[in-house]
């Protein structure tokens, strides 16, 4: 028994020293941390609890049975933030590169099944370097049973990816498929090949923070959610960020006390929206107002910059929120904002969390990039996402609603449950412009008649009056009341229920 | 009789500052404004407004057809042109006397003769007021300005005749700079005054500013209220200005005061008015020129003097006599003033402009703030970037600043860059505390321009402690989140690091009835706030004393602003911050092969081309913003590879002018 004890403690060690100093020193010397690091500084102190530290690798190929490392390359297990459950797996860069074995995957896939038992998120913290090459079809395998539980899980317990390291390969499809990946700036990179076959292939010269870098996939892929600048901020917020989500489908969003009172005015959104219709203003400014402490969890920040998403708390309820952004292409929909939006909004409705769309929008971008792009059936995804959800919808027009836009941006005839206007709003088929050359073409050659005619159109509708005499607005509030009428219109909706008819699954346009 | 109806012909803090006395009077208020100041303080101020159209102050507050009309529409029977714009202009006060309105302030003779920089100087010799060596009469041309320096000798100083605010005034220490600042002076002169002409005097060496107040009714009754310091200027534009000054004693100052009141009689003055001179390490004083208007820095004079002068000034147009006499007037207490401008003190003070995201300003006792802006509110490009004046008045001179340093740690503005934090610094320079004072101290003081990261080891401790209490909270709400495992809920540990700018302190911290308790450098201290999380103000107690801090903060990191730091503090866990020796430093993108644009302008000239050579401290463009020309010089020496933008461009900040190999 002794020995048993003494042997356990050796492999535990060892299982504690993954691929030995020299390559404990040279992921520092990146300036990453190691896996258990890691989870030390995501984890509340000594909550953590480790499953499968003793598992070994199975290969006995190309010489893989002279060299075992308990753990394999990754640590799992689970442990709490801020005192709620999560599941956890962090790859361990020092363990052969971090790669994935057919026992590496089992260990996640052990921790995902629990996760899924319980009812808690699966954070996944990823640094390796891709598939065990070693075991073949094996690790291939491991891949796909990761796949397989993350499509499971999906909508069913959060799963977010921090990449924290490479992740090539086969191995960007479980991130791709988690609710959010964040990545850390200059460790991290994804891409399906690297750049060696990109030169190969197709005779392109670029580098693997270009090709799939934080910048790469935050600002022009929209692949990852956020990027942080090291490992510290990184862990750091994803503890923050956990705090807006509740554990699984089945639980309300989290709630905590807030000093913030519920019917705070703020005078100066009755100044934000500008008196010239083409001046733009920035939408955060409106978010932060209503939000409680003015406190915003921006995601996207830098993709698709023309819709704003993200997750807000009022009375101290997550909320999320969806907004235009006048700053940015007027505020357009485009493919790319169609998308971000569109994931976000299932996501919320997949886990009880309310939203909150802000909507100055004057159209669908026009243009040969966008329809040969599709954006008829992207656009149709933001659509579909807001029609089939669930969740408390509050709308609020601050200034354009103009055409398909209007109707796509939770409209009341999207199921929109509270759908409130500033006074500056104006809810038209188009701009005065554009409607008056439609329907005056005769008058065309006549700039004083044109100019009549659009001083007539502006005045039937370039207000909230039309919709609000049909009741697809509620009510025409004050800018200064935004926050105290939300809050209580959220406050009436916190036992809402809906259900849609029962089907195998949608199918959303893909 | 008093009027029934005044229409201040002005905008901002001043217009705001004329009708707040009006209406204590009981007369009625008319406000004039602009497009761009459609929704502005002083429109929603006033019992009526008029628009005058137009966006800038050559479309709006200037033309003075549109002001009459205003009050022939509103029935106004007075007209109060505050500070700026209208305020000297002689054709505007006759064509007021026209219309038979009343101008609240001098008659047509003493604007004219006291507006023109040189029939000034004449009248003031005359009248046996001190006058500064120079040339008096209109300079024709480079050539001659060279000329005319040569025989004064130089350092000398060429002014706009019809200048003021510092806009057409260069210096020159020889003869080339003499030929470029006369052009430079001639253009911007034209620019600001529609009135090239400029002359040259001697440059005072060491000087102060110090400008006494008079106040004259129609009666023949002639006071002065004592004198102000505003020695604290950049770039001629003052920036602290107080009562009295700290240099004077009672002999100088009554001799100024009488060589003020003589001037003032000499061009039969009526109203407010402002001798402003310049006086020498021995105390010596020349005459600089009056200013026949109500002055921005007005309020430190009435702290001192306790009397309300846009009143006086109301009862003296209005045939009123003086309400007392030079024996009534004396000197109590000290009060500065601060001027905040839309500039950014870290970029050169570039002048800012954008919507005012939040502003709150400061109360308290001994606090006046006359500010004409308000939350939401756009500080446009079109006029003067002052957004407000922090007035604090105090039993002496060390009390009016320590007030002045809580009230401008209080004073909370985003959206547009302010130089609040510059304004503290100054409140806590040694020099200005012993009041050594010249127009040239920021010129001296803030040579390598300014810098927020630097702070004392005490202020350092202060914002440490309040760092680790905010986050004490916000750790003990965290722990109140719903959803956690029963049993095993988050107490947040009570040890951590809290990292300011380049330094680390290791803290402890208690929570008891009292406040927050935190160990930090081996002592404890007790920080009391009812501060609520959200709020970007901080008014603690530290340790028993009153503190006053600006606070954003995310998931990362605290941003501070106090006494003129601006820092931003990470806390971090002891074991995060053990494991942070590992991250890597990054650098910051190198910018310094780009000259930027530091505001938003217009691109007015480039002095170089690409592939040219340029020496450290060579202008290399200039760019115009708010009808200042700012020049941007090279920072070091180099070679143009190329220019980004053309002369006539409208520039955004930051954006690429030319770019360095």
């Amino acid at each position: 028994m002794q020995d048993i004890i003494r042997q356990l403690e050796q492999k535990r060690q060892a299982a504690r020293l993954g691929g030995g100093q020299r390559r404990i020193d040279a992921q520092h010397a990146k300036g990453k941390l190691t896996a258990r690091e890691r989870l030390e500084l995501l984890l509340d102190a000594h909550s953590f609890e480790e499953w499968d530290m003793l598992v070994e690798h199975r290969c006995h190929d190309f010489n893989m049975q002279q060299t075992h490392i308990p753990g394999d390359g990754v640590v799992t297990g689970y442990g709490t933030i801020n005192g709620r459950l999560v599941f956890v797996y962090s790859q361990d860069f020092t363990v052969f590169g971090g790669a994935l074995s057919e026992a590496h995957a089992e260990k996640i896939c052990k921790l995902m099944d629990q996760a899924m038992k319980v009812g808690a998120p699966i954070i996944g913290l990823n640094d390796s370097g891709g598939a065990r090459i070693q075991e073949g079809v094996a690790s291939l395998g491991g891949y796909a049973d990761v796949f397989q539980r993350n499509v499971l899980a999906s909508g069913v317990v959060p799963q977010l990816s921090l990449v924290m390291g490479p992740c090539a390969g086969g191995a960007v499809y479980s991130p791709a498929i988690t609710d959010f990946t964040f990545m850390v700036k200059d460790s991290a990179y994804m891409f399906v090949t690297g750049p060696e076959v990109v030169k190969t292939v197709t005779h392109e010269e670029v580098s693997a923070e270009q090709l799939g870098g934080a910048r790469t996939h935050t600002s022009v892929s929209g692949v990852a959610d956020l990027a942080f600048e090291n490992d510290i901020e990184a862990l750091i917020s994803l503890r923050h960020f956990i705090n807006f989500l509740p554990a699984n489908n089945r639980e309300r969003a989290p709630r905590w006390p807030t000093d913030d009172t519920a019917d705070r005015q703020d005078l100066a959104l009755d100044t934000l929206v500008p008196e010239d219709p083409n001046k733009p203003y920035d939408m955060h400014e409106a978010i932060l107002k209503i939000a409680d402490e003015g406190a915003f969890f921006e995601l996207q920040v830098n993709y698709a910059k023309n819709i704003i998403i993200g997750f807000i708390r009022i009375e101290g309820t997550t909320v999320g929120v969806v907004a235009n952004q006048p700053m940015v292409l007027a505020g357009c929909l485009d493919i790319d904002a169609s998308r971000k939006a569109a994931r976000f909004i299932r996501f919320c409705d997949a886990f009880n969390i309310s939203l909150l769309t802000l909507v100055d929008v004057p159209g669908f971008m026009p243009g040969t990039a966008q329809e040969y792009g599709g954006i008829i059936k992207h656009g149709a995804k933001l659509l579909y996402a807001y029609a089939e959800c669930t969740v408390p919808k509050i709308t609020l027009i601050t200034r354009k609603a103009y055409g398909g836009a209007y109707d796509v941006m939770s409209s009341k005839h999207l199921r929109g449950d509270v759908n409130l206007a500033w006074p500056s709003a104006e809810i038209a088929v188009m701009g005065p412009k554009g409607a008056v050359e439609i329907i005056f073409r005769k008058d065309l050659h006549d700039q004083a008649k044109i100019a009549s005619h659009t001083e007539e159109y502006k005045a039937k509708f370039a207000n909230p009056f039309i919709a609000s005499e049909r009741g697809y607005i509620d009510d025409v509030i004050l800018p200064h009341n935004t926050r105290q009428r939300v809050a209580r219109s959220l406050a009436m909706l916190r036992n809402k229920s809906l259900e849609n008819p029962w089907r195998k699954h949608g199918n959303i346009p893909l | 009789m008093v009027f029934n109806k005044i229409l201040v012909a002005n905008r901002g803090e001043i217009a705001c500052r004329i009708f707040s006395t009006a209406k204590r009077l009981g007369i009625a208020t008319v406000a004039v404004f602009s497009d761009a100041d459609r929704h502005a303080r002083h429109v929603g101020m006033a019992d009526e407004s008029v628009n005058l159209g137009g966006q800038s102050s050559a479309e709006s507050y200037l033309v003075i057809e549109k002001i009459l009309h205003a009050c022939r529409q509103t029935g106004a029977d007075a007209v109060h042109p505050g500070y700026g714009f209208l305020s000297e202009n002689a054709e505007f006060r006759a064509a007021l006397d026209t219309a038979g309105l009343v101008f609240v302030g001098p008659a047509l003779h003493a604007i004219k003769s006291m507006g023109d920089k040189i029939t000034s100087k004449l009248i003031a010799k005359k009248a046996g007021v001190n006058t500064i060596p120079g040339y008096t009469d209109v300079v024709v041309d480079a050539d001659h300005a060279v000329a005319v320096s040569a025989e004064i000798g130089y350092p000398v100083m060429i002014k706009a005749s019809a200048g003021g605010g510092g806009k057409g005034m260069r210096v020159a220490w020889d003869e080339a700079a003499c030929r470029e600042g006369f052009q430079r002076a001639t253009n911007e002169a034209r620019a600001s005054f529609g009135d090239d002409r400029v002359f040259i005097e001697k440059f005072i060496q060491e000087p102060r500013h110090i400008e006494i107040q008079v106040m004259a009714d129609t009666h023949g009754n002639v006071l002065y209220l004592g004198e102000r310091e505003c020695s604290i200027q950049r770039r001629h534009q003052k920036v602290i200005e107080e009562a009295p000054s700290p240099f004077l004693d009672e002999a100088t100052r009554r001799a100024m005061g009488e060589q003020s009141c003589a001037l003032a009689r000499a061009v039969g003055y009526q109203s407010a008015g402002t001798v402003e001179f310049i006086a020498d390490a021995e105390r010596n004083f020349y005459f600089l020129e009056m200013n026949t208007r109500l002055q921005v820095e007005h309020p430190v004079t009435e702290c001192v003097t306790g009397f309300d002068l846009v009143e006086w000034m109301i009862i003296i147009a209005s045939g009123g006599c003086l309400p007392v006499n030079q024996d009534a007037v004396v000197l109590k207490g000290w009060a500065l003033e601060a001027r905040v401008y839309a500039e950014d003190p870290l970029r050169n003070f570039m002048p800012s402009t954008g919507r005012l995201v939040g502003y709150c300003e400061p109360e308290g006792e001994g606090v006046r703030v006359d500010s004409g802006v308000i939350e939401g509110g756009e500080v446009s490009i079109y006029y003067d970037p002052m957004i407000a004046k922090v007035i604090t008045y105090g039993a002496d001179r060390g009390e009016a600043v320590e007030r002045m340093s809580t009230a401008l740690d209080g004073y909370y503005i985003r959206g547009v860059n302010h130089n609040i934090s510059f304004l503290s610094a100054l409140m806590g320079h040694p020099r200005f505390i012993a009041g050594r004072l010249t127009t040239n101290f920021i010129a001296d003081e803030y040579a390598d321009g300014f810098n927020a990261a630097h702070v004392s080891t005490e202020d350092s401790l202060v914002m440490v402690a309040v760092v680790a209490a905010l986050h004490h909270r916000k750790m003990a709400r965290a722990a109140l989140l719903s959803g956690q495992l029963e049993g095993r809920e988050y107490s947040p540990p009570s040890d951590w690091m809290v990292l300011l700018g380049a330094q680390s302190f290791s803290v402890q911290m208690h929570s008891d009835t009292s406040g927050v308790r935190v160990l930090l450098a081996n002592d404890e201290w007790l920080v009391e706030t009812k501060w609520r999380l959200g709020e970007p103000l901080v008014k603690a107690k530290v340790n028993g004393r009153d503190v006053i801090l600006q606070v954003e903060s995310n998931e990362i990191t605290f941003c501070l602003r106090y006494r003129g730091t601006e820092l931003e503090a990470r806390v971090l866990s002891p074991r995060a911050a053990e494991l942070s020796v590992h991250l890597l430093h990054k650098e910051p993108v190198d910018m310094s092969k780009f000259l930027i644009s530091p505001m938003p302008g217009l691109l007015v000239s480039l002095s170089v081309e690409a592939g040219a050579s340029v020496k450290k401290g060579q202008e290399l463009a200039v760019v115009e913003a708010m009808k200042m020309e700012n020049s941007l010089y090279a920072a070091d020496d180099g070679t143009i590879l190329m220019l980004s933008a053309t002369v006539g461009d409208t520039l955004a900040v930051d954006q690429v002018i030319l770019e360095f190999e």
